[in-house]
This record gives C-alpha cells, sequence and structure tokens, in this order.
C-alpha cells in the first residue's frame, strides 16, 4: 500500500476513535443529570470504587510519603537545607504525588474492572437485554460510575494526602531525627488551600477519566474473551496515559503565570 | 384482512462489504407463532436485531402496529420497547442480580413497579415456567442451562409484552429439555395472546412453537407458509435444509483438504 495512503488511513481511524469517544462521553454526561437516576447503583459503585479501594492507595500513599521525606532529606543535605523536607513532602503529595499515584493506582484496579465487567455484559448480550427491557444502558451502567469516579476520586485523594504526609512524617520523626512538632510546623506553614484544592480538581478529572475509558472500551468490546481482555488492557493504558496528559493541562490551568 | 403486528418490507443491512440483509420482506400477523428457519450467518439473528432497534437497518420499513420504527430513538423507542419481550439465545441474564431480580428488571425499571410488588409478579412467572421459590434467591451462575433458559422465558414474559421474540430458544439444550421449553413457550404465548417472532435452525423447535415458518436465505425470505406445507413445499431449499443434505442448492463454504 503506498505508505502515504497508510498514514492517511491511520490519522482518519485516530479521529474517528476521539469523535466516537468524544459523542460517548457527551452521551454519559447528558445522562448523568437527566433523571432517572439510580441512587443504588450510584452508592454501589461508589463502595466499589472508593471504599475498596483504600488499601492500595493507603498503602501507595504511605511508601510515596517515606520515600520523598528519604529522597528530599539526602539531595539537600547537600545544600544544609535538610529544613524544607517537610514543606517539600506536603506539597509534593497534595500538588502531584497524592493524585497521579492514587489515579494511576486505581486506573489499574477500577478500569480493569469496569472494561471487564461491561465487556462481559456486551459480549453476552447482557447489554441488549437492558434495551429491551426498556432500560437505557448508557444511563443503567455507565452513569452511575461516571458519578461514582467524580466523587470518590477527590476522598481517594485527600485520604492519600493525609497519610502520604504522614508517612514522610514518620521518616522525618524516627529516622531522620527531626523534632516532630517542627516537622508538622514545617508541613503547615508554607501548605496553601491552592495545593490541596488542585490536586482535588485533578482527582474528580482522573475519576472521570479513569470510569469513562473503563465503561468506553467495555461497551464497545466484541468477540468473547478475547476481546474482553483487550478491553480490559485499553481501558487501563488508555486512563494511564490520559491521567499524565490531563495531569498537565489541569496543572497548567491553576499555576501557569 | 387486518394489518400485520410486524410488517417489513425490503429491509437492507450490510457490515462493511457483507451483505446481510438484502431487501428483506416479511409479514407477522396478530396473534400467530411465525418461525424464522435457515441456516448459520443468513441473517435471522441480524432480522430480529433490527425489529428491536438493536441493529440499525440501513434502508427499508420496519413497521410495528402499522408504525415505522426504524429510525425510531430516545423515548418513543424505550415506549416501543414495553411492546417487546426477548428471549436471547444465551439467555443473557444479569450475573449481578438474583433470579427473581432479573424476572422482575424489566417491571422494576421500565415499569416503575415497587421491588415487593415486582417480587410477588416474578414468582408467579417463575411458576408459570416450573420454577419453585427457592430457586429466586439464587444467582443465574447457579442455574443449570435448561433452568436459566426458563428464567430468561420469565423474565420475557414477566412485562405481559404484546410481542415476544424467541432467538435459538432451544440450542445447546438436550432434546428433553428443548421440548420442555418449547411447550412452555407455546404456553406462554397463547396464555399472554401475544404474538411471536422466533428464529432457531431446530427444526423439531420449528415444528412445534410455530403456526407459520419462513425461511431465511441470503438475506431474504424464500418461502414461507403454514407450519404443516413445510414438508411439501416444493422449495428446494427448503427441501434441502428440513432433510439436513449437503449436496444441493444452498452451497456451505467449506474448503476441502
Amino acid at each position: 500500500m503506498n505508505p502515504v495512503a497508510l498514514v492517511g488511513r491511520i490519522f482518519l481511524a485516530f479521529l474517528q476513535a476521539v469523535g466516537r469517544l468524544i459523542m460517548f462521553a457527551g452521551d454519559g454526561l447528558s445522562h448523568c443529570i437527566r433523571p432517572p437516576l439510580y441512587p443504588r447503583l450510584i452508592l454501589r459503585q461508589m463502595l466499589d470504587i472508593g471504599y475498596y479501594s483504600l488499601p492500595v492507595v493507603g498503602l501507595t500513599a504511605t511508601f510515596t510519603g517515606m520515600v520523598l521525606a528519604l529522597q528530599s532529606y539526602t539531595g539537600f543535605q547537600r545544600f544544609n537545607a535538610e529544613s524544607a523536607v517537610a514543606t517539600i513532602v506536603v506539597v509534593s503529595i497534595t500538588r502531584e504525588l497524592g493524585p497521579v499515584l492514587t489515579g494511576l493506582m486505581v486506573a489499574g484496579r477500577v478500569g480493569a474492572a469496569i472494561a471487564a465487567e461491561i465487556g462481559t455484559m456486551r459480549v453476552t448480550e447482557q447489554i441488549d437485554a437492558l434495551t429491551t427491557l426498556s432500560t437505557h444502558p448508557m444511563k443503567y451502567l455507565v452513569a452511575p460510575r461516571l458519578i461514582a469516579g467524580i466523587l470518590m476520586l477527590p476522598l481517594l485523594v485527600l485520604t492519600a494526602d493525609i497519610i502520604g504526609v504522614m508517612g514522610g512524617y514518620l521518616v522525618g520523626t524516627h529516622k531522620l531525627g527531626f523534632n516532630p512538632g517542627v516537622y508538622l510546623h514545617n508541613s503547615w506553614q508554607y501548605l496553601e488551600t491552592l495545593d490541596v484544592v488542585s490536586g482535588l480538581v485533578k482527582a474528580a478529572v482522573f475519576g472521570f477519566v479513569i470510569t469513562l475509558m473503563g465503561c468506553y472500551h467495555g461497551y464497545h468490546s466484541k468477540g468473547g474473551a478475547q476481546g474482553v481482555g483487550g478491553a480490559t488492557t485499553n481501558a487501563v493504558v488508555s486512563a494511564s496515559i490520559l491521567i499524565l496528559i490531563s495531569n498537565y493541562f489541569v496543572t497548567e490551568m491553576f499555576f501557569s503565570r | 384482512m387486518s394489518d400485520p403486528k410486524i410488517r417489513l418490507r425490503g429491509v437492507s443491512k450490510q457490515f462493511g462489504p457483507k451483505v446481510v440483509l438484502s431487501g428483506l420482506d416479511l409479514d407477522v400477523p396478530e396473534r400467530e407463532s411465525l418461525v424464522v428457519i435457515g441456516g448459520s450467518g443468513t441473517g435471522k439473528s441480524v432480522m430480529l436485531k433490527c425489529i428491536l432497534g438493536l441493529i440499525h437497518a440501513e434502508a427499508g420499513s420496519i413497521q410495528v402496529d402499522g408504525e415505522e420504527t426504524r429510525d425510531v430513538r430516545g423515548r418513543r423507542r424505550t415506549k416501543l420497547m414495553r411492546k417487546f419481550g426477548m428471549l436471547f439465545q444465551g439467555g443473557a441474564l444479569f450475573d449481578s442480580l438474583r433470579v427473581w431480580e432479573n424476572v422482575a428488571f424489566g417491571l422494576i425499571q421500565g415499569e416503575h413497579m415497587k421491588r415487593r410488588d415486582a417480587k410477588g409478579v416474578a414468582l408467579e412467572k417463575l411458576a408459570a415456567v416450573g420454577l419453585g421459590e427457592a430457586v429466586a434467591e439464587l444467582s443465574p451462575a447457579e442455574l443449570s442451562g435448561g433452568m436459566q433458559k426458563r428464567v430468561a422465558l420469565a423474565r420475557a414474559i414477566a412485562t405481559e409484552p404484546e410481542i415476544i421474540f424467541f432467538d435459538e430458544p432451544t440450542t445447546g439444550l438436550d432434546p428433553i429439555m428443548s421440548d420442555v421449553i418449547n411447550d412452555l413457550i407455546v404456553q406462554c404465548v397463547r396464555d399472554l395472546g401475544a404474538t411471536a417472532l422466533s428464529i432457531t435452525h431446530d427444526l423439531a423447535s420449528a415444528r412445534k412453537i410455530a403456526d407459520r415458518i419462513a425461511m431465511i436465505h441470503q438475506g431474504r425470505i424464500i418461502w414461507s407458509g403454514p407450519v404443516a406445507e413445510i414438508d411439501d413445499s416444493g422449495n428446494p431449499y427448503v427441501d434441502q435444509f428440513i432433510n439436513g443434505r449437503a449436496e444441493g442448492p444452498i452451497h456451505m463454504e467449506v474448503r476441502r483438504p
């Protein structure tokens, strides 16, 4: 095949996929605000996405905070700036590491589960069955997950922020010899509301991205078990990439001068 | 003669270069049970899904009760769906719900009946297909294939639809269970006074549940008539199909070694 035609074909396929995703997202969001909503399903998804992600998010945050304290201490020691460790830990966690690492961990856990569940429903005709039972699949399957993702990720990130800072505190006070009171004082002194708020906004965006990609790839999966497996992989990979890309744009929105 | 309950005229559908339905015409009179027979890949399932609106036909007319439905979407489609019940080939029961919740799904979500009342109706319908209350609390995964099919039948008739579609109702079942399902289908359709459209390649099933039989080949109806006339149809395609002969006008795409 002509290489130019091949590039053109790939580009057109890419545009088509982007268009389909945007249409899917718009449709899903419109069902989030149009009644009827399904409170029982939303609560169940909040439990799945939020509560059951706590262990993995907590562990990630703890060790991230601990490593961050250790790394920044060894780095700043060269410039006699060890006193900045607490501030560096709290700002890094709240602005970046809390939301991004939580997002990536939840993408792996929840994004994959959503894609596998909806994908299986697609290939076993359960989604068609929903339609024949006068129930819109976007409203019943997609909207509750989107709502739960947008609401629960900020709560998870807030938890991760607190646990992460405590991880840094443990290493700082028990291993690096900081005075506990001084460490906590330094943590609070330079922390601004915007640091936390920007992280929570990122979390809401990531929650949307993770659930959207899980639903989108699951909804369009085909071809049996292999198709569902592919949908699961695509959901996790695309959600992870979109988290990193959207992270840049949200950061620029808050902090560019 | 009154208008048919379902009327298809010139319905066409293709997937990429593959033409599946090519100007299909079909009438299903009210309160009649029509069975469409045909080999694999001849367009039976696509025809059914086009009527249900699960697949959009590219051309032609699909009328239900004299109303054109091919392009009906949104709330009008949801309203139209209330006329339909559908038994899927694999059952398509919702894994995450218990048996009675599956049966009551259309009543709770589609007709907004209270859960307690809907459960009562679900138990009645389960009894109508020979399943007791103990089964109602199980999950679909705990049932055998035949029981799943019966639950799916109970779900299809729970809302007492005017038109019921059966997609390969006996596929994958042993001969005795197939006959049980056939008897239940005949009884349920008669009790409801419903119109039934079934697709199958199981001749025994077709003879039992049909008032009339039609044969589909290469996306068109090539013969239709009362069930008693199928053995003397005079149509070589029908003769080859009902006698299960490899030789005849229907050529299977099988590559010889």
